[in-house]
């Protein structure tokens, strides 16, 4: 369900980007030749397997780290230091716990004076209704549960009207119940505003049931496996997961996953157990091929 | 009738085993080297007299001349200490260049005990007064120093990840996430700068001063007016659990937001 005028949104161009660590004796080629794009009004999600170096490439949109070689352009142009064109949500809660909800979310439109005070606090309180905080706004972050923590910080986000949202497995670490309900949250306010998100997960199936575009990584170093366009029909409910069109993208995805799987193994790679432990877990929970 | 609660007559207990034992060896046995020690009743007697023997008691004006004179030195000292340490602590814990400057040169001073300072304080300050009052403000400095250094590192990078993207200066990142964030520490320096203020206050006040509890205590073992030594060792105590006590309460007004056990209303 796109929203109408989304050229508010950005898109974000991932342009043959390397990305080397360490020192010349010991470097670490985490990225190789990555390409890929963040496409302006849709939910790309990013899939790979822990230590793929998903957070390395969300750091290089951010503009907290940058490239060894190849670009990283927002819009047509090289996007520069961190600001809140493109905003992270983090894996762990980034609320400011010496603040209270309401204090976090207008901060940073009142350190950049970009609204009013006042229109600052009512935009603020709407988007607090919205996730369901406003009775909240008073409390400190402690005073709030993972899940309510997590909200906070999506409206602390959306506040500063970002041209991208990163989100680096924001629901990781959430028990099973909290993040189902997180992700049809969240899902709710990506399609009530259509802006260009990028999320990244080590999850497959809430990979699926978030995205427009999943975007498949290799093992390290780093590179596009594969992008699948997901047409699962929007507003999506999680009854969703059930559905034929999921499990065969879900069979589709687990192939390219295995390829790596099997290349991680072969090289003896450490890591690999991981993968091959995240995803067959996953094959054996559900049925492949519905029916059987 | 409502009984106390258990931990008051432990507590009582404590207290009462003490001063038992302590009795018993001044007063009743008299063991050898415990002679001169004045015994707890006769030091009772004499702090709550009208008429004290060695001229000093709750009702002397001389008494509460000597606790003006050490809360005032206590409280200035401690109070440059705070005002001058905490913001250097935090900007050296904060900007790596500036740490690289002033890091050395900090760790280099610190480990010279405060009562070094004494003949150099007399040197530099005018009179003996701002003298004792600078090698307690030393004492306290670095405990502030360090502790609110260590407190601006403590930090998790992620608040300073969140700050840059949402837009914050420098300036707003020093207000709003170095400072709040190294208070716990900050916090740890102030009980620890406390402490150390009243040991080097009183022993700089043993050297140099003409009031305070330091030299009452001195002039007490001078004159061997013994008992005038348990008071105001005792006064030391009672002043030094109310200024823990203070710093404590400030504390928890400072970080409402860490006082986990007020929380409620979560999901």
């Amino acid at each position: 369900m796109a929203v109408m005028g989304n050229d508010r949104f950005g898109e974000i161009e991932v342009r043959a980007v390397s990305k080397a660590f360490g020192t010349e004796a010991g470097r670490k080629l985490v990225l190789e030749d990555c390409s890929f794009t963040v496409t302006r009004g849709k939910l790309n999600v990013l899939v790979g397997p822990s230590g793929c170096g998903k957070t390395t490439i969300v750091n290089l949109l951010a503009g907290y780290e940058s490239p060894t070689s190849g670009s990283v352009l927002l819009d047509g142009k090289v996007a520069g230091a961190p600001d809140w064109s493109r905003l992270v949500v983090f894996q762990e809660s980034a609320l400011f716990p010496w603040m209270t909800v309401l204090g976090n979310v207008t901060f940073g439109p009142r350190v950049r004076e970009s609204m009013g005070r006042k229109a600052v606090r009512l935009e603020a309180m709407r988007l607090l209704d919205n996730v369901g905080l406003g009775e909240f706004a008073h409390k400190y972050p402690f005073q709030l549960s993972g899940g309510m923590q997590r909200r906070a910080e999506l409206a602390r986000a959306m506040i500063n009207q970002p041209k991208v949202m990163l989100m680096d497995e924001p629901f990781r670490g959430l028990d099973a119940m909290t993040r189902e309900l997180m992700q049809e949250y969240y899902l709710k306010l990506f399609e009530e505003s259509g802006r260009t998100n990028l999320f990244v997960t080590s999850d497959l199936e809430e990979a699926i049931f978030l995205a427009d575009r999943l975007i498949i990584l290799t093992i390290p170093p780093t590179r596009v496996k594969k992008v699948l366009e997901i047409n699962l029909p929007r507003p999506r409910r999680i009854e969703v997961l059930t559905s034929k069109q999921f499990l065969e993208i879900k069979q589709v995805a687990l192939e390219a996953l295995h390829e790596e799987a099997l290349k991680a193994f072969s090289s003896d790679r450490k890591g690999a157990a991981d993968l091959v432990e995240a995803f067959s877990k996953r094959v054996g929970s559900t049925p492949l091929v519905p029916g059987v | 009738m409502i009984l106390a609660a258990p931990q008051t007559w432990q507590m009582a207990l404590g207290f009462g085993l003490f001063v038992g034992i302590w009795y018993l060896t001044s007063a009743v046995l008299k063991l050898p080297r415990f002679e001169k020690i004045p015994d707890p009743l006769g030091v009772l007697i004499e702090w709550l007299s009208w008429n004290p023997i060695y001229g000093l008691s709750i009702f002397t004006p001389d008494y509460y001349k000597h606790i003006g004179y050490s809360i005032y030195r206590a409280f200035t000292a401690f109070v440059l200490a705070v005002a001058l340490g905490v913001p250097l602590g935090l900007f050296m814990g904060w900007s790596p260049l500036f740490r690289r400057f002033t890091f050395p040169l900090v760790e280099l001073i610190r480990p010279i005990p405060p009562l070094a300072w004494v003949p150099f304080a007399i040197l530099l300050l005018p009179g003996t007064e701002w003298a004792v009052i600078f090698v307690t403000f030393i004492a306290a400095f670095f405990a502030m120093v360090l502790n609110s250094l260590l407190g601006a590192r403590s930090i998790d990078p992620v608040y300073f990840r969140a700050a840059q993207c949402l837009g914050f200066r420098p300036w707003d990142v020093f207000i709003h996430v170095v400072v709040p964030g190294a208070l716990p520490f900050v916090f740890t320096g102030l009980q620890l700068a406390m402490g150390l203020s009243w040991f080097a206050l009183v022993a700089g006040e043993m050297i140099a001063g003409r009031y305070g509890l330091g030299f009452m205590i001195f002039e007490g073992y001078s004159l061997a007016q013994y008992r005038n030594i348990i008071i105001g060792m005792g006064t030391l105590g009672l002043l030094g659990y109310a200024s823990s006590a203070g710093v404590r309460m400030l504390g928890r007004r400072m970080m409402i937001w860490r006082e986990r056990q007020l929380g409620g209303g979560a999901e």
